[in-house]
């Protein structure tokens, strides 16, 4: 029942977000802009780390993109409330696992295809990375999609306005970003703030990733980063799915 | 338990109810100390009975209604809906219950197609058997040409159908619905009655609905249940809650409404005012 009713969910929201495809590319529009406008300005700079900037950049715009993307599909719960469309559904015997489950997975699959649009402009930009690097990349950004859109949709459940919703997802968000070195390798910074960045999740997932476009796959930073990107997503589904059993209750 | 209840055609019939409710109550927490939206109430509705709840803005008739369709956990006492108990088996309940909220539920960017073939299969109809219930229940309830419009593009009337459409999809035994008719115009109103008489008639299916119109109650309720401040006030008969609240047969209900909301001015330890019949 749990596959079936989570294919069911899925299709819905997937057909959804098949119909907008302006939503779909307007997604990918601000890591582009960084990519054209801000990608140059790396170019040739020690970034002290191994690769040229393209490889140190893309890793993280790409979890950029996933960061601020996922962290907000809890909106669409906050319209579905208000049209009563969640509690018409959970009237239903549907398994309140899937109603999470199914949404997660359109959102997964959304941003690893709005990940491909993006790594292809950058292709074109002047990026080279090997092709095996470039999938775990994806494979990172589907399991950060999971962890931040399971907790986003948790609170979305909580909050009663988008009022309450948006600035709390805009203060967790934005440290986020500038703690782990999305834009610039933590490496660089003085030595409070790469310690500082560790306490940071995320830190350890663009480690990750940038290991992997430079085709270092056996590091620790490919461990770390695969043990905190699939702790966290389990952990985050974990409390997603308690929000969603018990809502209203 | 057991109760004796008069059917259409005036014939006593004993049923086990098909609800029944006991203490059943729900305390809200906020920020100024607990809020007791349902204090206790005790209910017992008979397979095949219309049912309106009545009450004040604030009475408990939604909080109720979320309970007994598993929406909210009650904080107090036990139910039993459709011979599935709510606590012990929700997932029973909700198979058997059918359910329109008073905002309705369809996303207004999904087609009515969708949005009914949808429900059916979350009510686990196979994707054929989905398709054809929502042709049929189109047709049933006049929104056959519009099942490829948006439900944006619908009147509030066939707004309001759908909604129905919805919540019976899977033949529910049971159906709550909530302020069905706030919003409507006069027209869509009588063809929402007909619509719960003939769910009735034809179907056997048992509905509890609450309004604010005391003439809703009176055109389409078997039995009236007063609900003021959490507690069950009142019931009966439109005509039996007349003969003991109003000075003739012919009273508008809203005097025996005034006289029964008048009289639960203590909320706490209010006693259920038992009504001849019941």
């Amino acid at each position: 029942m749990l596959v079936h009713d989570t294919a069911l969910v899925f299709g819905r929201y997937a057909r959804q977000t098949l119909r907008s495809r302006f939503q779909m590319l307007f997604g990918v529009l601000m890591p582009l802009l960084y990519l054209l406008f801000f990608g140059p300005l790396l170019d040739g700079l020690p970034l002290g780390s191994s690769g040229d900037s393209w490889q140190v950049l893309i890793p993280g715009l790409l979890l950029q993109l996933v960061l601020f993307g996922a962290s907000f599909t809890g909106f669409s719960i906050i319209v579905e409330k208000s049209t009563g469309v969640v509690e018409r559904m959970r009237v239903t015997p549907v398994s309140r696992l899937a109603l999470l489950l199914g949404r997660v997975l359109r959102d997964a699959l959304l941003f690893v295809v709005q990940a491909v649009l993006l790594v292809l402009a950058a292709l074109a930009m002047g990026l080279r990375a090997p092709l095996p690097g470039v999938l775990i990349g994806f494979a990172f950004v589907a399991l950060l999609t999971v962890a931040l859109a399971s907790l986003s949709y948790a609170l979305a459940m909580k909050v009663a306005t988008p009022q309450e919703f948006g600035p709390v997802i805009n203060a967790v968000a934005m440290p986020a970003m500038l703690l782990s070195g999305l834009m610039l390798p933590m490496t660089l910074g003085p030595a409070w703030l790469d310690i500082a960045s560790h306490f940071t999740p995320l830190r350890y997932l663009v480690d990750a990733v940038r290991d992997a476009y430079v085709g270092s796959y056996a590091t620790s930073h490919m461990l770390y980063g695969a043990l905190v990107a699939v702790t966290f997503a389990v952990a985050a589904l974990a409390a997603g799915a308690r929000v969603f059993r018990r809502a209203g209750a | 338990m057991v109760s004796l209840h008069f059917f259409s055609g005036s014939v006593f019939v004993v049923t086990m109810p098909i609800i029944s409710t006991s203490g059943l109550a729900r305390t809200f927490d906020s920020g100024n100390g607990p809020v007791h939206a349902v204090r206790s109430v005790d209910l017992a509705v008979a397979a095949g009975e219309i049912v309106c709840l009545l009450g004040p803005n604030g009475a408990g008739k939604t909080t109720t209604l979320r309970m007994l369709t598993t929406l909210l956990a009650p904080t107090g006492g036990a139910a039993t809906v459709a011979g599935h108990d709510l606590a012990d088996d929700p997932a029973g309940v909700r198979a058997k219950c059918g359910y329109v909220a008073q905002s309705g539920g369809a996303d207004p960017h999904l087609t009515v197609r969708e949005e009914l073939v949808t429900q059916g299969r979350l009510y686990r109809l196979s994707r054929t058997e989905a398709g054809e219930r929502a042709a049929e229940l189109a047709g049933l309830l006049g929104l056959g040409d519009l099942l490829d419009r948006k439900a944006a593009a619908l009147s509030g009337g066939q707004r309001r159908r759908l909604d129905i459409a919805m919540g019976i999809v899977h033949r529910p035994p049971v159906l709550f619905l909530d302020e069905p008719t706030t919003g409507l115009d006069p027209g869509s109103r009588s063809d929402l009655w007909d619509l719960v008489r003939a769910l009735r008639d034809d179907h056997g299916t048992t509905v509890v609905l609450t309004t604010h119109y005391l003439d809703e109650a009176d055109a389409l309720a078997d039995r009236l249940i007063v609900i003021d401040r959490g507690v069950v006030v009142a019931e009966g008969t439109p005509a039996a809650l007349r003969a003991e609240y109003a000075d003739s047969p012919a009273a508008p209900l809203q005097d025996v409404f005034l006289a029964i909301t008048g009289r639960a001015a203590a909320p706490a330890d209010a006693a259920p005012l038992s009504v001849q019949g019941l």
